[in-house]
């Protein structure tokens, strides 16, 4: 099956850090990232630039409305995610555990919809 | 022409099966998809089929294998139904190689493989919210229907019906396994199981006259689950305590109500009408849970059970080795449950001063206003240190509180007692 890791944070957290702590921490994104690849589990990955870099777009009225900022305004924010293969929940889980955005915030494990299943969601 | 005795042997067949296998069949069927309402569906539609089938061609000799088989086409029918896509096909295949391999299996009397545990663990994993497991775990390895469920944990059906289908579809969808915990996760993951076992037994035991059926069974459900785990997992001294706990609770069943049907408190109760034979086998267990050497919070309450039948069986009181017991439990949960009773045996071991101050450390818990014997204990032993005015206070929160009407009139014969005086 295939899992989105969804990463929240505090983005006050990375600003606050030095520098060398900040290093430290790409660091340990890149081991995990690089252990995800050698287990075949990796399909892709991103880091997202801050909220304040933000556009929210929707269509009211069949106008579009362009509104500066994130859609949820909550003191952690989704900063990246990773899309990975597992078995199973408590494979996903397991991978969600090691990733470092669980030490300093909070992972969202969710299952992937596949195309072509309609109407099970309750 | 079907002969009443045919139909009636096939119907007894069949519920005998129910009863034996339907959690297996179950676990069996779900177990590759992850899939338990498709698996419940088609295992059901395989029981119509089956009481119109045997009365006819006569019971088959394998009942479950003819079941298992005749549920396997119908899992397959509806999956080739429902999907078309290039992934349905590799899901078809899952389903289709897994249940065949199973169906020879079956087929040859080696008989279908247990995984009613593993389906357990699905049930009880932590991404099922804690309400609906012991639910859940009633309806797929037990086969109880909604409504009936319902009625036993206080819910509507059509709730309890939501709750659960939520529950079996975040399984499939999310890919809950089917699976026995890996060793260093066992601990935590099979508390979860034993909860739910026990909070089933507890739904069941708070009815002691048995005049709600569906309360009543529930106790026994929770019997028939702890012996099924005490089976496949033998060497848990956790799932042995747990079915030592229920096995002394439900020995005192009978006595908990007089005659008239009237409340009796545990103190108060006649021992000669607490089942032995189910009192022995929770002490055998006991010890052979002490005996793995891993101590727990049910071989701890089993453990006080049994204190209080030595106490019945000897007529004389160790106190303080059942106040050092749930020092011991709260020491390991923690809870205010546990806190309170603590209180109520600091009482009899060294007087209600004690307790009532063993009793404030908790009282700050909100989750308290609302728990019945936090007050009835308190109630009692106020009334004790002879602070009457309080203890009726503290017994009319008590009589608010309490849903059994047997151990409402209990509490107001004490506080009326309270007022004569």
């Amino acid at each position: 099956m295939q899992y989105l890791l969804l990463l929240y944070s505090a983005e006050s957290g990375w600003s606050q850090m030095t520098k060398a702590q900040q290093e430290q921490g790409m660091a340990a994104y890149t081991a995990y990232t690089e252990a995800l690849k050698q287990a075949g589990a990796h399909n892709n990955s991103n880091r997202l630039r801050p909220i304040s870099t933000a556009t929210t777009v929707r269509i009211a009225n069949g106008k579009s409305q362009v509104l500066n900022g994130p859609y949820a305004d909550t003191k952690e924010q989704l900063a990246g995610y990773y899309l990975i293969d597992a078995p199973d929940l408590d494979a996903a889980i397991s991978w969600a555990a090691r990733c470092p955005g669980a030490s300093h915030g909070v992972v969202e494990v969710r299952p992937i919809w596949p195309l072509g299943e309609y109407g099970e969601s309750v | 022409m079907i002969s009443r005795e045919g139909d009636a042997l096939a119907r007894s067949t069949a519920d005998a099966v129910a009863r034996r296998s339907y959690g297996k069949l179950v676990a069996f069927l779900a177990a590759r998809t992850r899939d338990v309402a498709a698996a419940e569906d088609a295992l059901s539609e395989a029981f119509a089929s089956a009481l119109a089938d045997w009365p006819r061609n006569g019971c088959p000799s394998n009942p479950e294998a003819w079941l298992l088989t005749t549920a396997r086409r119908k899992m397959i029918d509806v999956t080739r139904r429902r999907r078309t896509s290039e992934l349905a096909a590799g899901h078809l295949q899952v389903i289709a190689e897994g249940l065949e391999a199973a169906a020879a299996d079956a087929a040859m009397e080696k008989g279908i493989p247990d995984q009613r545990l593993a389906l357990m663990f699905a049930c009880a994993h932590p991404a099922i919210e804690a309400g609906i497991r012991a639910p859940l775990i009633l309806q797929v390895v037990l086969g109880l229907d909604a409504a009936t469920i319902a009625s036993a944990f206080l819910l509507s059906p059509t709730t309890m019906g939501q709750r659960l289908v939520r529950a079996k579809s975040k399984i499939r969808q999310a890919g809950i396994p089917f699976r026995i915990p890996e060793s260093e996760d066992l601990p935590g993951r099979l508390d979860a199981v034993l909860d739910s076992v026990y909070a089933t037994f507890a739904e069941g035991w708070t009815e002691p006259r048995g005049t709600d059926v569906a309360r009543r069974d529930l106790a026994e459900e929770a019997l028939f689950l702890g012996r099924l785990l005490t089976e496949l997992l033998p060497q848990e001294p956790e799932a042995l305590g747990l079915l030592a706990l229920m096995l002394h609770a439900e020995a005192r069943r009978h006595a908990r109500r007089d005659a008239d049907g009237e409340y009796v408190p545990l103190a108060d109760q006649d021992p000669s009408l607490w089942d032995a034979e189910m009192i022995d086998e929770a002490e055998g267990l006991l010890r052979r849970a002490s005996a793995l050497g891993s101590i727990g919070r049910y071989q701890l309450e089993g453990a006080l059970q049994s204190a209080h039948v030595h106490r019945r069986r000897t007529g004389h009181a160790n106190w303080e080795a059942i106040v050092q017991l749930y020092d011991a439990l709260l020491a390991l949960c923690g809870s205010p449950v546990i806190a309170i009773n603590r209180a109520v045996a600091i009482g009899e071991a060294r007087g209600a001063g004690a307790a009532l101050e063993a009793l404030q450390v908790v009282a700050a818990d909100v989750r308290l206003t609302e728990y019945q014997p936090y007050w009835a204990a308190r109630a009692e032993l106020l009334a004790k240190t002879g602070a009457h005015g309080e203890a009726r206070n503290a017994y009319e929160v008590a009589i608010g509180l309490e849903r059994d009407p047997a151990v409402r009139r209990f509490l107001q014969r004490r506080q009326s007692a309270l007022a004569h005086r």
